[in-house]
């Protein structure tokens, strides 16, 4: 039993368990660089999981690693039941069918010679699900789900602009009705208002379809206004986990703290100031002992070097991993 | 008045993309120019440094820096310009140097060509003396780095000590930030206020950032579609927007603890 399931007891089921993942890559010089250390974490059905920290810090080798465009290292990824990453072959190639991505960068996540009717149906196609005289009627399906004219279906992806192509994605990644969708950083290429719209579509997708989402950001206000669920990620450790609408008042990391201090608000006050911490994510070659925030922290001590903290709960639904939070 | 546009008209061979920008500057003034991908904004500063991409030229209308006209300047009246007088900052300042050459050759090699009687010694000095203003830590090691072995954002302090270090007029900074981290970027914010406190520089930032904009500016300038729908002072465009396009970007942007789809 994962430690996070003992939570307030109005939530949904539990749909996927990330447990005690780790990923290493082996870099030049046969040494280890450390992307995800030891994260466990859960994803509710129908609600959308967040995840913010800067680049680097290992969110998206998280979600590809449960993907499996990644092979884990160790640890698993229970999904129905069963552990994703030990499914091999053909079993393996349906469980992909239930969860699926959309990517940061709409321009480079199609095949530019492909007409956007193929591009959506290709998936449902490469399972056996659609008939070539069904493609057209598909396609017109799936443009009308994301608000996109029919029309389109006979266009190819460079005639449409980023947030159109974005739509394109959403639609590509639900042609397939999967459990869960994740998106890497989805909305980071488009322009505020496009954000806005793209947002708002997969809000409405995730309430009719029950989707869960897996929702990478390092836009704190955005991830904030979608997410029921937040995990922040540094150097490849998951720092704290709050529940929704907490993060502004209740954060207790210093990293979340810090995080916070340097998002700049539209309504500044006269004379209020953003205080960026210093200095820059450690390498994930040589991680150092104890905490992965050390380096960085105002109230680092001796014991923070050589013990790394855990992740303790402090309140329900809510957990940090710092030495220094009274629980 | 430092630097002044009238009804500034930019056209890419006969499309006209940019029509009827007035705005001025003072000194010491930061002005923010805020709007989507292809409002014009980048069409813009780049005019004003006359170094618009590909068939881009003005069609009409005057960019006066000290009450000169600079229109109608040959590329050699540019060069006397560009890096002294004003000087910009990319998104990227990490494509703007050469990748297989050190960042400390580059660097001398622009204080050279603008300044031919520096010897090379003093030059590497004034290097060093600016990379550290701009809080990088070592800057011997950075002038013996290549690129690609900085961070995005040492490269982005490098691009800001390379474009002040002949103390220019205006700084002209495009999308400075929008590449890097929060953290970063709120680190490199501070580093442009810190450098126009400290040679009284004017700054013209481009960003698409309404919380940046926001942060710094003295002045802000929305843009679509090639007009400036609304300019004004900070407290005029913020606090109390008049066009509705200001507005919808305004509320667009996601707040910490501000409005969530899920209560």
């Amino acid at each position: 039993m994962n430690k996070f399931k003992q939570q307030s007891s109005a939530l949904p089921p539990v749909i996927l368990e990330i447990k005690n993942l780790t990923k290493k890559f082996t870099v030049e010089g046969g040494r280890q660089l450390t992307a995800c250390d030891n994260v466990s974490l859960c994803a509710y059905a129908g609600q959308t999981l967040g995840i913010i920290g800067e680049s680097g810090c290992g969110k998206s080798t998280l979600v590809r690693t449960v993907l499996q465009i990644h092979l884990a290292t160790s640890g698993e990824v229970i999904f129905e039941g069963q552990d994703l990453l030990q499914a091999k072959g053909e079993k393996a190639r349906q469980n992909r069918r239930k969860i699926q991505m959309v990517f940061q960068d709409p321009t480079a996540a199609f095949n530019p010679k492909m007409k956007v009717k193929n591009i959506l149906c290709e998936p449902l196609k490469n399972f056996g699900l659609l008939k070539d005289s069904e493609v057209d009627a598909k396609a017109c399906e799936l443009l009308r789900m994301v608000e996109l004219p029919e029309d389109f279906k006979d266009r190819y992806p460079h005639n449409m602009s980023g947030g159109q192509r974005q739509r394109l994605g959403i639609a590509r990644a639900l042609s397939l009705e999967p459990k869960i969708v994740v998106c890497d950083e989805a909305t980071s290429a488009l322009d505020v208002s496009v954000q806005e719209k793209i947002c708002e579509l997969l809000v409405r997708l995730q309430k009719e379809k029950g989707i869960t989402y897996l929702f990478i950001c390092h836009d704190l206000g955005l991830v904030d206004l979608m997410s029921h669920q937040l995990a922040v990620m540094y150097l490849g450790n998951v720092v704290e986990l709050l529940e929704k609408g907490r993060i502004s008042q209740h954060a207790k990391h210093p990293y979340t703290k810090a995080l916070l201090q340097a998002v700049f608000k539209v309504d500044f006050k006269p004379g209020e100031k953003i205080q960026p911490i210093e200095g820059e994510v450690p390498s994930p070659l040589d991680i150092p002992q104890g905490c992965p925030f050390q380096s960085r922290c105002e109230k680092c001590q001796e014991y923070c070097r050589r013990e790394k903290p855990i992740l303790r709960q402090i309140e329900a639904g809510h957990w940090v991993a710092c030495h220094f939070i009274e629980w | 008045m430092l630097l002044e546009v009238k009804d500034l008209q930019i056209s890419y061979g006969n499309k006209i993309t940019v029509d009827s920008a007035s705005f001025s500057l003072e000194k010491g003034e930061i002005l923010s120019i805020v709007g989507e991908s292809g409002s014009g904004k980048t069409t813009v500063i780049r005019a004003l440094m006359g170094c618009l991409p590909g068939n881009g030229h003005v069609s009409s209308g005057d960019i006066l820096f000290e009450g000169c006209s600079v229109v109608n300047n040959t590329a050699d009246d540019w060069r006397k310009m560009c890096g002294e007088e004003m000087s910009m900052i990319f998104q990227d300042s990490g494509n703007m140097i050469n990748p297989i050459r050190k960042v400390g050759q580059q660097f001398t090699d622009y204080i050279m060509a603008h300044k031919p009687q520096t010897s090379k010694n003093d030059a590497y000095k004034m290097a060093v003396t600016m990379l550290a203003d701009v809080r990088l830590p070592n800057p011997d090691n950075i002038m013996n780095s290549y690129p690609f072995e900085l961070s995005g954002g040492m490269r982005q302090r490098v691009g800001i000590a390379m474009a002040m270090v002949f103390h220019p007029k205006i700084l002209l900074a495009d999308e400075p930030t929008s590449a890097l981290d929060v953290t970063t970027q709120a680190q490199i914010i501070r580093q442009i206020v810190d450098v126009r406190n400290e040679f009284n520089a004017a700054v013209i930032i481009v960003t698409h950032n309404l919380g940046v904009a926001s942060y710094m500016s003295n002045k802000i300038i929305v843009m679509k579609n090639g007009h400036i729908v609304e300019s004004g002072s900070r407290e005029e465009v913020i606090g109390k927007p008049q066009h509705s396009y200001t507005k919808e970007l305004l509320a667009a942007v996601p707040v910490v603890g501000g409005k969530r789809y899920y209560e």
